[in-house]
């Protein structure tokens, strides 16, 4: 099994968001990134699985400037065999999906995994366009992955319930959580990394047929006004002055 | 002789109780330390993190009240790669840096001095003197089985008569054909109930300290377990006792005599020992802040209040300042160069600085610092500990004072 787990870098959640340019740059000054975690967690582990139980190859790859080295280098120390970096910074989705479908449509994978959806821009949509441009067939939001033969079975979130599916291999999935479950590097894992082949590929020169115009942050909550419980007026006069509800 | 004080923990082994509060930690870095680390110190120091938060930070407390030591984490410890991690990986190790031990030490004493100390036992004190002295046969019979936590070791030194002046040790070594026989005993020995085997110091007929490798099961070799501590609860303490133990010559550490020996291993560990107490500073301190922001009195958050202020900005400065005294250490451990007295500054410097933080971090957290909802009152209990082991407080201030001096105040 020739496995792909594509995967990006987003700020950890604990970041400071905020914008520069006249809100159209992401400002990434102090701001800590990590592995998006439905590529590493779940998508990349349940790979490794595969490849313990039944022999292959991991290979991770992410399109991004050389600053995203660091976190390659993660997915290597927690066991990928390989990575491709494809050298451009990654505009819009399709951009992204035509660099990553131009790489892998020579490569014969028999497995393409993304994450369900980066928790940064939450798009959901390179797996679907990748898996379009290599004519593979595609199931999103998968919580379990059974391979046998070329015959995998695939469970997937569905508004308040499972669906099962059935697919041959090769094909494209996104990992949702329950896939597989968080492993951390450990050091000789860490130390292996750096000696693992990451290899850099120019881009193909894919268009961009969209691009960000403007961000805007969500508007900030109001503080909340805590009362006495035995101040019965106050809660009332704030409900009717101020809330204007009653 | 010491008396084993009973203690009151049930005789059946309990369930674990887990803390439902999720481990809020973030690290501190006021002068971007970070930014003189290598990606693979970074990716170490999150690895740790990753792996205290999800497996000691939930059943720490627990442990720690019960006074019982988590068992279960030499396992996890050693799936992390946290013993020897500096050892070269042809003995299973991990081939890092100094600077990668010393955050890898960082991170797990932010969870728990007594974590720490299982891990620094076994690659410090154990598995180092194996592969800085020992014979090739001795560290491919032992170092891989240590790494990988089938083995655990632990580091016989301390006497009961012979504490900051071990060169006074009376455990001692006689020539029996292709035996020694080992007779004495040794105190406060970490991890020494639950052992496969100690390296323990001893002197020969000739008066010269000679390193044994004292395997679990040979006759006359016994750990009673220490009770009553107050402090380091969840590392388990004991003694090791020799009566007429025999152990064949090639259990012998042939590469070294004296009292150098010894002294080296501590360094060593007295090493990962000053980044460890960062660790337990860093916690106390994000710990209050926290609390600080939080916590309203008078109609403010208490961390408005210009005393309050005064304790947190004193605490990162300390905190800084130990963050970049045991960078430095690093790099000069990393070429070779780092003497004993420069480790032994930085140790004395960062333990005490821990414990101030720890005592400051109480009075933030108010009545709440007392409980062990907070982790401030279990480090600052382990911390009397660190500030006495490997070396006392005051002894390190008697090494330094002799370093600058030249002039030796131990006699
Ligand atoms: C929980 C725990 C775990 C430990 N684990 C280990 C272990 O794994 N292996 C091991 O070998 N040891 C271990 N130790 C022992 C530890 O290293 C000793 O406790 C320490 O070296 C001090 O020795 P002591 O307790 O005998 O105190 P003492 O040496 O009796 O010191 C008592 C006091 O006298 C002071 N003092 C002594 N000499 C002088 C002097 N010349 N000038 C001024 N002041 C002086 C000391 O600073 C101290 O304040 C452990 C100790 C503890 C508490």
């Amino acid at each position: 099994m020739k496995i792909l787990v594509c995967v990006s870098k987003t700020p950890e959640t604990t970041s400071k968001i905020s914008f520069t340019d006249g809100g159209s740059e992401f400002d990434t000054n102090g701001v800590n990134f990590i592995m998006n975690p439905y590529d590493e967690w779940y998508a990349l582990v349940r790979a490794l699985e595969l490849k313990e139980k039944a022999g292959g190859s991991v290979t991770i790859l992410n399109v991004g400037p050389a600053a995203n080295d660091a976190v390659i280098r993660k997915g290597l120390a927690i066991g990928a065999d390989n990575a491709v970096r494809i050298n451009a910074e990654p505009q819009s989705a399709l951009f992204t999906a035509k660099e990553i479908a131009n790489y892998a449509k020579s490569e014969g994978f028999d497995l393409v995994m993304f994450g369900k959806e980066t928790i940064d821009y939450n798009g959901s949509e390179v797996g679907a366009m990748v898996a379009e441009l290599l004519d593979m067939p595609y199931i999103s939001f998968a919580n379990h992955l059974e391979i046998d033969g070329n015959k995998a079975t695939i469970s997937r979130d569905i508004e308040g319930g499972t669906e099962v599916a059935e697919v041959e291999t090769p094909f494209a999935l996104s990992a949702s959580k329950g896939l597989a479950e968080q492993r951390i590097p450990n050091m000789r894992g860490i130390m292996m990394a750096k000696r693992k082949p990451l290899t850099v590929v120019e881009p193909s020169g894919a268009e961009d047929l969209a691009v960000t115009v403007h961000f805007e942050l969500p508007e900030e909550k109001s503080g909340v006004t805590l009362i006495e419980p035995e101040n019965m007026e106050e809660l009332v006069r704030l409900l009717h002055e101020e809330a204007k509800v009653i | 002789m010491h008396t084993p004080v009973q203690e009151k923990t049930a005789a059946a082994p309990q369930q674990a109780h887990k803390s439902v509060k999720t481990d809020q930690y973030q690290g501190h870095d006021y002068y971007l330390v970070d930014d003189l680390l290598e990606d693979d110190h970074k990716m170490a120091r999150d690895a740790v993190r990753d792996w205290v938060k999800s497996e000691v930070s939930p059943i720490i407390e627990d442990y720690s009240d019960r006074g019982e030591c988590p068992t279960h984490l030499f396992k996890g410890l050693a799936e992390i790669g946290a013993y020897g991690p500096s050892l070269p990986e042809k003995y299973g190790c991990g081939g890092m840096d100094e600077i990668a031990y010393g955050i890898i030490m960082q991170e797990l004493e932010r969870g728990d001095s007594g974590i720490r100390s299982m891990a620094s036992v076994q690659g410090s004190l154990v598995m180092y003197p194996i592969y800085k002295f020992g014979s090739e046969e001795q560290r491919m019979k032992y170092l891989p089985k240590l790494a990988s936590g089938e083995f655990i070791g632990c580091f016989g030194l301390t006497e009961p008569d012979h504490g900051s002046n071990p060169g006074g040790m009376v455990t001692n070594i006689k020539d029996d054909g292709d035996h020694v026989i080992l007779n004495g005993a040794k105190m406060w020995i970490t991890n020494s109930p639950v052992a496969d085997i100690a390296v323990v110091w001893a002197k020969d007929e000739t008066g010269r300290i000679r390193g044994v490798i004292v395997e679990r099961d040979m006759e006359g070799f016994t750990t009673p377990k220490i009770n009553g501590k107050l402090s380091l609860r969840a590392s388990i303490t004991g003694e090791l006792v020799f009566e007429d133990v025999r152990v064949p010559k090639k259990n012998i550490l042939p590469n070294i005599d004296g009292l150098k020996g010894p002294l080296m291993c501590l360094s060593k560990a007295r090493y990962g020992i000053a980044w460890g107490a960062v660790g337990a500073a860093l916690d106390c301190y994000d710990s209050a802040l926290r609390y600080s922001l939080q916590r309203e009195q008078f109609g403010k958050p208490i961390g408005g209040f210009q005393l309050t202020q005064k304790k947190l900005a004193e605490m990162i400065t300390e905190i800084t300042k130990a963050q970049l005294l045991s960078w430095r250490l690093g790099t000069l451990a990393n070429k070779g160069n780092a003497t004993s007295a420069q480790i032994s500054m930085a140790k004395r410097n960062n333990v005490h600085m821990a414990l101030e933080i720890a005592r400051e971090a109480r009075q933030i957290h108010g009545g709440m610092g007392i409980t062990n909802e907070y982790p401030i009152m279990r480090h600052m209990m382990n911390l009397e500990t660190v500030l006495t082991y490997e070396g006392t407080h005051d002894i390190h201030l008697l090494i330094t004072g002799m370093d600058v001096t030249g002039l030796n105040a131990f006699k």
